[in-house]
């Protein structure tokens, strides 16, 4: 188990008030709540940064985590003493037993830290299960043609004796076509297990497409950018366009320009009332790379009285 | 492990939500609803029955989305109702944005 330094979480020096820590803390928590931040480890972060501050909030905690702390270094391999907590009394509190805390937090803080915290509560009653959440990453093709997926998802159980593990279970889904980012799947019966005689809760599924690395995505409608040859965009030309459901032949006219948004109606995301796909020309200009190209280039310039520049007044 | 292929229920667009269900599927007291409502932060899209009785509000599926975000803002960030309102409002804000500024590639 690697130690935990807290104080450097929380980015403030081992002997910052309990001022500077609140302010270190809520000025983190802003900045990498999973709902505000993009950072791809914002969840973690702010798990991190919970539990930082969970321990050096509290005076307590704080001087037990400090004592304890003094000799080791973050990341360093860490074994709590036997009975190192014993003078310290702590008033329960409400960490014990959540599954979101790390080992080291819990091996110090966790189930038994102090004398005051009973044994586990053994209760029998009915409830509802709970209605979890989860993320499923999809392909745009899937969205397409349909898919299965598995999901892996993680959930805190009570065991019979009612400690909290964490149970893993992978469930095989069927992605629906048509399925658009953001939306949901909902699995009836497969949230957590319902207490005693009642039902389960539910399974949300949220989809969330990987990114592509040719389509862009806005809703049911796709993005794609087409490169043309300078003479396919003057002459016009018959060229092949990929669509997530295969290609297809697009007639582009004489004289396209670059960055012209040309729609292929119903090629978006399929559904009753399908999405666009938005083909963007982008004109790509060979390289005057070997004898032929620089004669063509050259005779370009020489026999067309061509100002890309003219608007400009120049 | 489960072998079985599990078919769910796609929530579309036209998928309604009664409140009791938007309640449940978020874990969260239904009077918490009734002021996000009335605070402004989130609004069935039958507008005619905000008047009246609760059991006729019906919800989009995104509103589940917000609910769940502002039930994570109030317990993290200790955020009060204006405020969530707020956040949510900009976020919307952001998404769009970005997906524009994605399909337009000026990044």
């Amino acid at each position: 188990m690697d130690f935990k330094d807290y104080y450097e979480t929380l980015g403030v020096q081992k002997d910052a008030s309990q001022g500077e820590i609140k302010r270190a803390y809520k000025k983190l928590a802003r900045k990498y709540h999973p709902d505000v931040s993009k950072e791809a480890d914002a969840e973690i972060r702010f798990k991190a940064l919970g539990e930082a501050y969970q321990v050096l909030k509290d005076p307590e905690k704080r001087t037990a985590y400090d004592q304890l702390g003094s000799n080791y270094q973050a990341g360093q391999d860490f074994n709590p003493p036997p009975n190192w907590d014993a003078g310290f009394e702590f008033n329960g509190g409400d960490s014990a037993g959540s599954a979101d805390y790390s080992e080291f937090f819990e091996s110090i803080f966790g189930q038994g830290f102090g004398s005051t915290q009973g044994g586990h509560k053994q209760r029998t009653y009915n409830a509802s299960g709970e209605d979890h959440h989860a993320k499923v990453l999809i392909d745009l093709e899937d969205a397409y043609l349909g898919a299965t997926r598995s999901v892996t998802l993680q959930s805190p159980e009570i065991d019979s004796s009612g400690h909290i593990v964490n149970k893993q279970r992978t469930l095989k889904i069927k992605i629906p076509k048509g399925v658009k980012q953001g939306q949901h799947i909902r699995l009836n019966g497969q949230g957590s297990p319902g207490m005693g005689s009642a039902t389960a809760g539910d399974l949300y599924l949220i989809i969330e497409f990987n990114p592509h690395s040719i389509y862009r995505i806005d809703g049911k409608d796709v993005y794609i950018d087409l490169p043309l040859a300078p003479w396919e965009a003057a002459l016009g030309a018959n060229v092949k366009v990929p669509t997530p459901a295969g290609a297809v032949d697009m007639k582009i006219a004489a004289g396209t320009p670059s960055g012209r948004k040309l729609r292929l109606k119903g090629r978006g995301i399929p559904s009753k009332d399908p999405g666009d796909l938005y083909v963007i020309t982008k004109l790509t200009v060979p390289l005057a790379d070997s004898d032929t190209a620089k004669n063509l280039y050259q005779k370009m310039q020489e026999e067309l009285a061509y100002n890309p520049r003219s608007k400009l007044g120049v | 492990m489960n072998q079985n292929i599990l078919n769910g229920i796609l929530l579309d667009e036209k998928t309604e939500l009664t409140l009791l269900e938007l309640c449940s599927a978020c874990s969260i007291a239904e009077e918490w609803i009734i002021e996000l409502v009335e605070e402004g932060a989130l609004e069935p899209f039958n507008l005619q029955s905000i008047g009246k009785q609760h059991t006729q509000w019906l919800f989009t599926v995104d509103c589940l989305q917000k609910v769940r975000t502002a039930k994570r803002l109030q317990r993290d960030l200790n955020i009060n109702l204006e405020g969530i309102a707020l956040v949510l409002n900009l976020l919307e804000q952001i998404d769009t944005l970005e997906t524009k500024l994605r399909c337009l590639e000026i990044s």
